[in-house]
């Protein structure tokens, strides 16, 4: 499936892998049509978890590994401008709120981007992935209506549904599965288990399996349900 | 990371003992406890590269262990410990890995600051 052209795509999520379920056919597509795609990503996922038991590797050693991974994840999906953006996982939210707004507008005057992707304010589960949120749409509202880029934003809280209803973009990511593949295997620390499910999944002939290999979904940002009234 | 001889890491304990030394200690379920499981109260704790001295390391026989720090003004401990090594920093590293290989714990002892 061919989108509709774009400018420039800019990418913005806090923790490597974040792009791997949701997004990567997308911004796979994206790169297969030459669009510019920019991937901004906020820390390296100090803080993860899978560590394994036996653990392959400690608290000191996995930012290393999943840098690794993102430069890899990247590679499968095209992606030559991948930026690494220094911050640290679980801490987005503390930083300070005005620093976090100019590097979102930082990097939206440099790439002039015509869509953002990033994720749904409030209905975005982790705290880091709020944060981003919270501070791209701000970046965004700054900038005169008619010049703001588009935003396709990735939600999947609980009360989603309640909340936001139907995804208004559903896109078909069939003819690049392969490359999301790759993607979510680039991830391996994060996704093995995910992967391994899946497989099962698949052999069980269940349709929701294939779902994730075909479709990805996001929501226009509601302006005009703007989830604060100013910052 | 091995799993926690109990001599060992006494012993490595002790060498930190009486230094400055920088720490980093963490508990965690994951910011998706609750999401998972409506039901999770979720909680967790972290500092890093707090300076301190202390003069009684200790790690207990249970398993999974606890591993406790008497400061001449207060403590540190951490539960639920089953892994430990020295990194090429030399930096003593403790971890407690959940049944799932989750980590849920972590205590760290370095006499130089840890990154970011
Ligand atoms: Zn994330």
């Amino acid at each position: 499936m061919a989108l509709q052209p774009e400018r420039h795509v800019l990418v913005v999520f806090p923790h490597p892998d974040d792009e791997a379920f949701g997004v990567s056919g997308t911004i796979s597509t994206y790169v297969n049509q030459g669009t510019p795609v920019t991937y901004a990503c906020l820390t390296l996922g100090e803080m993860g978890r899978n560590l394994g038991n036996p653990p392959f590797a400690t608290r000191e050693t996995l930012p290393l590994v999943r840098k690794k991974e993102l430069i890899a994840s990247c590679e499968a999906m095209g992606v030559t401008d991948l930026r690494m953006m220094g911050l640290r996982d679980k801490t987005v939210e503390f930083e300070d709120d005005e620093k976090m707004v100019q590097m979102m507008t930082d990097l939206i005057d440099e790439l002039n981007p015509s869509l953002i992707i990033t994720f749904y304010p409030n209905y975005a589960v982790h705290p880091d992935h709020e944060a981003t949120a919270r501070a791209v749409v701000r970046a965004v509202r700054r900038m005169p209506v008619e010049q703001r880029p588009k935003l396709h934003a990735v939600a999947f809280a609980n009360n989603t549904g309640e909340g936001l209803g139907e995804p208004d973009i559903v896109n078909n990511i069939r003819d690049v599965r392969e490359q999301k593949l790759g993607s979510m295997r680039a991830h391996i620390s994060q996704t093995a288990w995910m992967l391994e499910e899946n497989e099962k999944r698949l052999e069980a002939g269940e349709p929701e399996a294939e779902n994730w290999l075909t479709y990805e979904r996001f929501f226009s940002y509601r302006w005009h349900e703007d989830f604060e009234e100013q910052f | 990371m091995e799993i926690v001889q109990i001599e060992k890491l006494q012993q490595l304990l002790n060498s930190f003992a009486n230094k400055d030394v920088y720490i980093h200690l963490e508990t965690t379920n994951g910011a998706y406890a609750s999401h998972f499981n409506e039901k999770v109260f979720n909680a967790g704790a972290f500092i890093r590269n707090v300076k301190l001295q202390y003069e009684l390391g200790k790690v207990t026989a249970d398993v999974p262990h606890r591993v406790g720090l008497k400061m001449a003004h207060g403590w540190v401990y951490a539960q639920g410990i089953t892994h430990y090594e020295i990194d090429e920093q030399n930096r003593l590293l403790m971890a407690g890995h959940d049944y799932d290989g989750k980590l849920a714990v972590a205590l760290e002892i370095s006499e130089t600051p840890f990154t970011y």
